[in-house]
């Protein structure tokens, strides 16, 4: 996947109007209040807000984890909003990494299984190449001698290392990152956000990432300030 | 390796102590199953080696009245009814066959018979210095009973000895109950007497069938003294009919019947109760095990939906990597296979294990046979049932967790666990 900007345009995701309710009965919340949004290739765009806010909500539904109430979203040109749990499954596997805010590991798996449970999953990669690479991005997220250590024997930070390289595993056209440097030192935080800053631009991937850091904010190519279900400008 | 399964290996350890459980109960359960199976199909199997070695595959009895045609006057049988149809239970029997040898010579040519042998037999009273008592004597030719019969093993299991019974006319072989009661020991002398008839003869051998109605009244002697003894110059009382295939018995028969004009009956049919009392024993013992099997079926549903319960994380995780639905289901129908697999093959082992030790149990048996260890059959199909028991019950226990698994949604689930 080069740089090069094709008749799809340079828009990797889209999204308008979304609403999502949460909750049931007397506690049925309205979360997220007519959302749109654009992530461009090669961009690095950074949502912003207090907590509880609603940049969650939006992420899950723009990772095709979660679906809208109303509103719609665009993968790749792909209208994925209403589309079955089948198409939106291949669409996850194939353009979308994610990183939790609760970096999830799988517990009985080691750092390396980790990274390659989604290219086992793709199956493009022969057994050998899917080690290489899984190596070579723990490498990057600076893990690299701690590739067959236990999920479990991993601290908070290096969890969320191992999750931000499983979510480049695929190299998805979509990286949505849920506070990625949320439990990172400054050193650590300045690598990965390097990483993903990096991998748009080579790889003009978009990467949408949820902050509260604002020195991070600072350096992504947008800010997207979110209050109360809505982006305000 | 699949993937999915190398998921459900790491998943597989995750509740270590009940899934042992289950399988433990697996393989009890099968292991078992197989035992029990073998016991009652081996005294079933014994039993039917003893009925066929003592008394034939086929017995060939009285000659079927030839109802359809006009009897000629000079039929000796002749009976004045008359029938045009023969429903089974309206035919008429006349008692005996006429023509024995070219009876004989007639089921040899059946492709399925092993062996023939004639039967004269007779009603006597047996006469010992110290006791009488009733019994049966069949006369037969030796060399052709010995083909359609144990009779050898049976002697050999006696006393006495069947070579002195061949070059003995005046030889007898008496079942071993009634040389008891009689007080008799090979060697001695012994009156039977038929009618106005009466004459000694030498007790040869002693033979044991195992099955006691029959060593307390049988006697065999030689067929040319049987017929004197009994006055049955021609035609014999039955014919006793080996098979190289004693399951095609029936079917034999019934060509018999309709070829031969005499009524044939295989020992399927003479020994129906027996064989559905076996069988009803077999199937109550396949049942009762089976319930070990159901039990362990239970908490193995029960370990499986707690492992969905304690993986929902990592289910999430994979359906936001583009593991499907069905990858999830297939990780959870995998744990079933696991554990069915090893649970079964331990199961096989167990039961052969078993099943072996059993064997070599001595017991001892007499009444409808003589055993003095505990019978078992080794047959392939108590396995395969014993696994296709075990693989219904283990897999509807490993789909029902499998299916809410894969129902989960990745949203709810994140939500859920990220507050
Ligand atoms: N199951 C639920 N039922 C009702 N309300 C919910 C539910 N889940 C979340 N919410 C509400 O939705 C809102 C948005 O939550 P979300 O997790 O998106 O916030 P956030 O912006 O990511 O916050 P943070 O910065 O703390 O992670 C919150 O006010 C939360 O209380
Ligand atoms: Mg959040």
């Amino acid at each position: 996947m080069s740089a090069k900007v094709n008749s799809t345009a340079d828009i990797a995701l889209r999204c308008t109007n979304l609403h999502r309710y949460l909750g049931q009965g007397e506690g049925r919340v309205h979360v997220l209040r007519g959302v749109s949004f654009e992530a461009r290739r090669g961009n690095v765009t950074a949502i912003v807000g207090p907590s509880g806010c609603g940049k969650s909500t939006t992420l899950y539904l723009l990772g095709l984890l979660d679906r809208p109430d109303d509103g719609s979203i665009w993968i790749r040109d792909q209208l994925m909003s209403n589309s079955s749990d089948s198409d939106r499954t291949a669409a996850r596997g194939e353009h979308i990494g994610f990183v939790f805010q609760f970096h999830f590991l799988m517990q009985e798996f080691s750092a390396l299984d980790n990274v390659m449970m989604p290219m086992r999953k793709l199956g493009k990669l022969a057994e050998d190449e899917m080690a290489a690479r899984a190596a070579s991005l723990l490498n990057d997220v600076g893990l690299g001698d701690k590739t067959h250590r236990l999920a479990t024997q991993l601290s908070g930070g290096e969890q969320q290392r191992v999750a931000i390289a499983r979510a480049l595993a695929n190299q998805p056209a979509i990286i949505l990152a849920d506070e990625p440097t949320g439990n990172l030192d400054a050193k650590n935080s300045g690598i990965v956000f390097d990483l993903l800053t990096r991998l748009a631009k080579e790889n003009g991937q978009a990467v949408v990432l949820v902050t509260h850091n604002p020195d991070i904010a600072n350096r992504c190519d947008e800010i997207k300030p979110m209050r109360d279900g809505e982006f305000v400008n | 390796m699949s993937n999915n399964l190398r998921i459900a290996l790491r998943f597989l350890t995750a509740r270590k102590r009940s899934m042992l459980m289950s399988l433990s109960g697996i393989v009890f359960g099968v292991g078992f199953f197989i035992v029990t199976q073998a016991q009652t199909s081996g005294f079933e199997e014994f039993f039917v080696k003893t009925i066929l070695g003592t008394n034939g595959a086929i017995r060939i009895e009285d000659k079927l009245q030839a109802t359809m045609f006009f009897m000629p006057a000079t039929n000796s049988y002749q009976e004045s009814e008359f029938q045009l149809k023969t429903p089974r239970e309206a035919r008429k029997y006349i008692e005996g066959v006429e023509e024995p040898d070219a009876m004989m010579k007639a089921l040899r040519e059946f492709r399925n018979v092993s062996g023939v042998s004639i039967i004269v037999e007779g009603s006597v009273i047996a006469d010992s210095s110290f006791k009488n008592d009733t019994a049966k004597v069949l006369g037969i030719r030796l060399d052709d009973h010995l083909a359609v019969s144990d009779l050898a093993a049976q002697v050999g299991r006696g006393s006495g000895s069947l070579d002195d019974f061949r070059t003995t006319p005046q030889g007898l072989l008496m079942g071993l109950e009634l040389a008891k009661r009689l007080q008799l020991v090979v060697g001695d002398s012994v009156i039977l007497r038929a009618g106005t008839e009466q004459r000694r003869y030498r007790l040869s051998g002693i033979f044991t069938t195992g099955v006691r109605d029959i060593d307390r009244i049988r006697i065999y002697m030689h067929l040319g003294e049987a017929r004197s003894l009994l006055k049955k110059a021609t035609g014999a009382s039955s014919i006793q009919v080996a098979l190289f295939d004693r399951d095609r018995a029936p079917q034999d028969a019934a060509q018999m019947e309709q070829v031969l004009k005499h009524g044939a009956q295989s020992w399927q049919e003479r020994e129906v109760s027996w064989l559905e009392a076996f069988h009803a024993l077999q199937i109550s013992a396949a049942l009762t095990v089976s319930t070990i099997i159901l039990i362990s079926g239970l908490g193995m549903f029960n370990t499986l939906a707690m492992i969905v319960i304690e993986k929902t994380k990592e289910i999430a995780i994979l359906r936001s990597m583009g593991y499907t639905r069905q990858d999830i289901a297939r990780i959870f129908i995998w744990l079933g296979a696991i554990v069915l697999v090893i649970g079964t093959v331990g199961g096989w082992l167990l039961g052969a294990g078993v099943t072996y030790g059993v064997s070599k149990y001595p017991i001892h048996l007499r009444g409808i046979f003589s055993a003095d260890n505990f019978q078992v059959h080794w047959s392939i199909w108590h396995y395969v049932v014993g696994t296709i028991t075990a693989g219904v019950v283990v897999m509807t226990a490993a789909i029902i967790p499998a299916r809410r698994a894969a129902r989960l949604e990745p949203g709810d689930i994140i939500r859920g666990t990220s507050q």
